[in-house]
């Protein structure tokens, strides 16, 4: 469980903007045609009401001034054929110059919104890439894929969508209230009225119902997992005999989320039903009031039928409006979500931090270190000359892996906890991804990408060709393996291709971090799913290939660290010995214990023990 | 995500594949013609709509009088009052057809699924099932219930508006008619684009998202090779590449749109043109004319909207194609019909007929090769099990040392030879009497969601209170129950996740033992325990194995010692077998094996000891 995490408005407004950079002038298009092709729409009903009024009903007086002073009236009002064939231009004309802004509306607002959504995705995916390793460890990969899919969907949609949306609704209300109010006033003010009805009615029963339909996307989770854990426990259910069982439990949950649904859509049914009932009252309105107005000679019959259009084409916006304003707040929670992310702090190095050379002694100074409250290391020291091969081994959770995290600035230590140094340098001073660079550490569960093996192997020299990358799979002894594939080296890697085997996963991590060619090289137990006689042979073709390189080897079998110039033996996160394997095997401790039980292939003892268990 | 590809099926139309969702939709027969018929009448009053506005003008304006105007009123206050509650009647007959159709359909898939076999589950991807049973038994309901209703409306909408206008002045019908066909031409033309660019796009999205999970869970292994930014920068790629779709799918739609408004608008523009002319000519009234003005405005969105919504309902052929191809899924192990007929199935057990099992097992002449794999992994292997015998299975990972355990169970069936149970070939009986006498406890053990008190009811679901606790106390499970917040009462999480795995074994325990099995299956964990919960469960093995037949894949050497029978399976085969003294003397696999888990374990024990 993460902790609730939130941003202040202030916050979320500059995370906005942050990635509207460079795509707000396409928003800025968008909004400007998009207002210019209601404002073109509007002119329609114009056209239609002069014509009525002038062409058909011969009243000169309802053509604007502006006109008069282009058209031809009188005569035109003799001429109605005339007329009309510049009446159904002008309409024609409006049609198509809306089209075209209509066209600008949508491309500039689909360049701004793919642009802006880039944006969001590209920096959250470069920010989780450099973020800390610690941070990894701490948060599980399904919730942070949901974050960065359907929370990014819902930040866009409200970006692109709704806000737009509700910009231009706006326009288009106080456009046509506008033109509605200097045509009839009284008229008018009866639109004016629906409008805080429809919009707050629609608006407060979407926030009423939300909790409803909360209730529902959890019933469906619940259905989802009930099927979920009955397909991945099938061996348990039919090892119980529970088909039955089975069956019952889903159809329970099955028509509970089935009835809610049909409950809420009861609900939905009313509202939508409201809506038809709203707008269709305020049309009725508008004809009654507007049929008396025309009647005593407030307007013209012309005006009478623009307004009627006018305000069908209000009524639906409006209503739209009331939806997208209480659906919006949905999207603040999914910013929070987001920005929890974009918030956790990215690696960084210090101010001074330079390139050095990574060469000399690898030195551990008094290292005391822990994740948590309990130290994992504790007044660790000892020295890693250089060009030499140094063993670790300890038992599980003993600490041995964070030591060579911290060599490698996984984790970082406290200016308290000591210090680690490399060529005398203190490892902090270094730029991290130099340090790195010249550190190749082979984790103990290393991940091979979905890409080919030969990719994965190159991942560090994309340059690299095929005999180079054949050649370092040679030393991990897997090339043979790799060519036994149809595919070779094209083979592709995980879910969608081929799955390979634990210890070919290892073996492929090898080569892809011999690749590297870096000085000190780490092997963090990876050999663990490597049985003992490739294990030999990839140690000597290592011994072979690495020469001066500095070795550091994690295991928990002797025979893989009894040659290394030195061991360190690691007992809870204390240094228990350090030394040569002839001089471990001298004296009484852990070292000799488990070499004598590893080593020990004295049948008649086993058996001994065997028997009398 | 599916986490295999999902195969492209035809597009072509094909009635066959529709005809499967008759025996879903007759049930709902009534519902359904209620719902058109509302429809019906909602659209009908939309058509009427524009009259009442023509009357209002040429009765009231033109006839320059309001009187008359309060009965007008208060029919059209009628009539909008009757389509309020014509659209409340069919949205919620479309959400009953719709809740109801997904339920069934829901309904049925799942429990077919619980007939299917083994070798099914072995070979499809849970994800891929999931997808089936949810997703698309979802989409098919609601666009069965909507998107038909949309098509319907707008059928009978512009149908209504049609018969109204030629009813009004079948010349000027005729001039709005002839934007049709532009329409049509415009909509097929454009139409198969967009859907493949928005499939495009769909695949797109689906890249975005593995590649999140790959930035993800690989981001550990980033840091050590220090590629995080050539990551970064092949995402951009991939995010340059959705772009530019996005953008291209847009334009599309930017031309398409604008472009159908326009023509609807030419409608206009020559209604407004020989309409006019009719006015002047006095032929027509210009109450006429603005009605036709109204419904050429009306009647293009509607039918671009369904030419959108036919194309999307089109391509519900593939869920239906989906969801009937898994219910067309035959199980491979089925009860023959004389066996259902005195045992009955899985669903109706004829419990009285059960005769009661002793747990002896017997393998006569069995060869064997799993459906999906060539070779054959058994060849006329012989053992006879005796009842409460312990067999140990022993081999390295992927050895293959469940088969023998999935032949006894009847998990899978042998492809040549027999497998008895108490003397009897257990394909006479019913799999339900099998595996109601079978307990068994997985490597990871698998709990559902719910409290630890109903995952142990799990293994006799009329057990009481007590017999529960009972169960749970003959494990020691009651020690880890009792220190857990709610104790007995505690939700386990999803898959039982909220639970170490020492935990959930030790609930897994319990519930066999409150099932009482006369076979025991035991597929033992090498996760690593702490020492004490070790120490439990090690009791636990043993009180289980008392008086059973049982098999046990083992890792622990104590587990393997104490085994009545060692099988000693490498790369999928029996090589060896015997008991434990006997094996390490002939000093072949087994005593490899036996030396390398004897190093580790004493190794680990060196490691505790100084704890």
């Amino acid at each position: 469980m993460q902790p609730q995490f939130k941003l202040s408005r202030q916050q979320k407004v500059r995370m906005i903007l942050r990635y509207l950079k460079g795509c707000m002038k396409f928003f800025i298009a968008a909004l400007v045609c998009a207002c210019l092709t209601m404002a073109f729409h509007s002119l329609t009903p114009q056209v239609i009401r002069i014509t009525v009024d002038t062409v058909l009903k011969s009243d000169a007086s309802a053509v604007p001034k502006i006109l008069e002073s282009i058209l031809p009236v009188k005569f035109l009002q003799e001429n109605p054929g005339q007329a009309l064939w510049i009446a159904a231009g002008a309409v024609l004309v409006l049609a198509l110059l809306r089209g075209l802004f209509n066209y600008g509306q949508r491309i500039n607002l689909s360049k701004g919104s793919e642009g802006f959504v880039k944006h969001i995705r590209d920096d959250l995916f470069r920010h989780i890439q450099h973020l800390s390793y610690d941070w990894h460890t701490a948060h599980s990969t399904g919730d942070m894929i949901q974050r960065c899919t359907s929370d990014v969907d819902v930040i866009r949609n409200f970006v692109c969508n709704q806000l737009v949306e509700v910009v231009r609704t706006v326009f288009v209300i106080i456009l046509y209230l506008s033109i509605m109010f200097t045509m009839n006033g009284k008229l008018a003010l009866v639109a004016l009225l629906f409008i805080p009805i429809v919009g707050l009615s629609s608006g407060i029963f979407y926030k009423n119902i939300s909790s409803r339909f909360q209730a529902a996307d959890e019933a469906e989770g619940d259905l989802t997992t009930c099927a979920q854990e009955n397909l991945t426990g099938v061996r348990v259910v039919r090892a119980f005999g529970r088909e039955q069982y089975e069956v019952e439990r889903f159809a329970q949950k099955n028509n509970y989320f089935s009835n809610l649904w049909i409950r809420l859509g009861k609900l939905l049914a009313v509202y939508w039903a409201s809506g038809t009932l709203l707008t269709s009252l305020q049309t009725m309105v508008i004809i009654l009031v507007g049929v008396v107005e025309t009647v005593n000679g407030g307007m013209t019959l012309g005006a009478f039928i623009a307004f009627v259009t006018y305000n069908e084409a209000l009524a639906w916006p409006v209503r739209s409006l009331g939806r997208v304003l209480s659906e919006m707040s949905k999207a603040g929670v999914s910013m929070d979500r987001v920005g929890y992310i974009l918030h956790a702090p990215e690696e960084t190095d210090q101010k001074d931090a330079m390139p050095f050379p990574v060469a000399g002694d690898i030195v551990f100074d008094h290292v005391t270190f822990g994740y948590e409250e309990q130290n994992v290391l504790e007044d660790v020291s000892f020295t890693i000359p250089e060009g030499s091969t140094f063993a670790i081994l300890g038992g599980t959770g003993s600490g041995k892996s964070t030591l060579v995290h911290l060599l490698d600035r996984l984790y970082e230590l406290k200016p308290n906890q000591g210090i680690i140094t490399i060529g005398g340098t203190d490892i902090r001073k270094f730029q991290r991804s130099h340090l790195r660079k010249n550190i190749g550490l082979v984790l103990q569960e290393p991940f091979l990408f979905s890409q080919t093996i030969q990719e994965n192997i190159s991942a560090m020299r994309p340059d690299a060709d095929l005999t180079q990358v054949r050649e370092a799979a040679s030393i991990a002894c897997v090339d043979d393996a790799i060519q036994e594939f149809p595919l070779g080296y094209d083979t592709i890697v995980g879910e969608r291709g081929v799955t390979l085997s634990g210890g070919q996963k290892q073996r492929v991590a090898i080569a892809r971090t011999l690749m590297g060619k870096a000085p000190v090289m780490i092997f963090d137990d990876s050999l663990s799913a490597v049985d003992a006689e490739t294990d030999t042979k990839i140690r000597q073709a290592l011994h072979g290939s690495l020469g001066k390189t500095t070795t550091i080897l994690i295991s928990h079998r002797i025979t893989t660290l009894m040659q290394a110039d030195q061991i360190l033996v690691l007992d809870h996160g204390r240094v228990a010995a350090i030394g040569t394997h002839a001089q471990l095997i001298e004296k009484p401790g852990i070292y000799k214990e488990i070499y004598d039980i590893q080593m020990s292939s004295d049948d008649r003892t086993l058996i001994a023990k065997g028997g009398m268990a | 995500m599916d986490s295999i590809d999902e195969q492209e099926y035809k597009k072509s139309f094909d009635f066959k594949i529709w005809k499967r969702l008759f025996p879903f939709l007759s049930r709902y027969k009534r519902v359904f013609l209620s719902m058109l018929l509302l429809n019906g009448l909602c659209a009908s009053i939309d058509v009427i709509l524009p009259l009442f506005q023509r009357y209002a003008i040429d009765h009231f304006i033109e006839g320059d009088t309001v009187s008359g105007l309060l009965p007008y009123g208060c029919i059209y206050l009628l009539v909008i009052l009757i389509q309020s509650l014509s659209v409340i009647g069919f949205s919620r007959n479309s959400m009953h057809i719709e809740m109801n159709l997904g339920k069934d359909m829901r309904r049925d898939l799942f429990g077919h699924l619980q007939t299917l076999s083994f070798s099914f589950y072995n070979t499809t991807p849970v994800g891929y099932l999931l997808s089936r049973v949810m997703s698309d038994t979802n989409r098919i309901a609601s666009m069965v219930a909507w998107n038909f209703t949309d098509i319907l409306w707008a059928l009978f909408y512009v149908c209504g508006s049609f018969v109204s206008m030629f009813l009004l002045n079948w010349k000027l019908a005729l001039v709005v008619a002839t934007i049709i066909p532009v329409i049509a031409i415009l909509t097929w033309y454009f139409e198969d684009k967009i859907l493949h660019w928005n499939r495009k796009i769909r695949k797109l999205n689906s890249k975005i998202t593995g590649s999140f999970n790959e930035g993800i869970t690989g981001a550990k292994t980033s840091k050590t090779l220090v590629i995080e930014d050539r990551n970064a920068d092949s995402f951009r790629t991939l995010t340059e590449r959705m772009k530019a779709s996005g953008i291209r799918a847009a334009r599309l739609n930017a031309v398409y749109i604008p472009l159908v408004l326009f023509f609807s608008t030419v409608a206009v523009a020559v209604v407004l043109l020989r309409g006019g002319t009719m006015v002047v000519d006095n032929v027509l009234k210009i109450a006429t004319l603005s009605t036709f003005i109204t419904y050429a405005v009306g009647i293009f969105e509607p039918i671009q909207m369904t030419a959108a919504n036919i194309a999307d309902f089109i391509s519900l052929q593939a869920s239906i194609e989906r969801v009937t191809g898994l219910m067309d899924q035959e199980p491979q192990i089925q009860d023959s019909p004389e066996v259902i007929e005195k045992y009955g199935d899985s669903f109706h057990p004829k419990k009285e007929n059960w005769e009661p099992i002793r747990g002896e097992i017997e393998f006569r002449d069995v060869t064997f090769r799993y459906p999906d794999g060539g070779e054959n992994v058994l060849e006329h292997f012989s053992l006879h099990i005796p009842a409460g015998t312990t067999v140990a299975i022993v081999g390295e990972t992927g050895a293959g040392k469940s088969t023998l355990v999935n032949l006894a169970c009847r998990f899978f069936e042998p492809t040549e030879g027999q497998i008895l149970i108490d003397g009897k070939d257990y394909r006479q009986r019913s799999q339900l009497w099998l595996h109601s006498n079978i307990g068994y406890v997985l490597q990871n053990p698998h709990l559902f969601s719910g409290t630890v008190r109903e995952n142990i009811r799990y293994g006799r679901l009329d057990a009481t209170q007590e017999e529960i606790e009972a169960a749970a106390r003959a494990v020691s499970a009651h020690q880890v129950i009792e220190k857990l917040d709610k104790g007995w009462d505690s939700d386990v999480g999803e898959g039982g996740d909220r639970l170490s795995t020492g935990e959930k074994q030790l609930i897994s325990f319990a519930r066999a033992v409150l099932a009482d099995p006369r076979i025991f299956v035991l597929d033992e964990a090498t996760a690593s325990i702490d020492t004490q919960t070790e120490q439990l469960i090690q009791a636990a093995i043993d009180h289980l194995l008392k008086d059973r037949t049982s098999f046990l894949i083992a890792h622990r050497l104590s587990t393997i010692r104490k085994a009545d029978l060692i099988l000693v399976v490498k790369d999928g085969k029996i090589v060896e077998q015997g008991k434990h003294l006997e094996l390490l003397q002939q000093g072949g696999y087994y005593h490899d094996l036996y030396c390398k888990q004897f190093a580790e374990e004493n190794a680990a024990k060196v490691w505790n000891s100084k704890a």
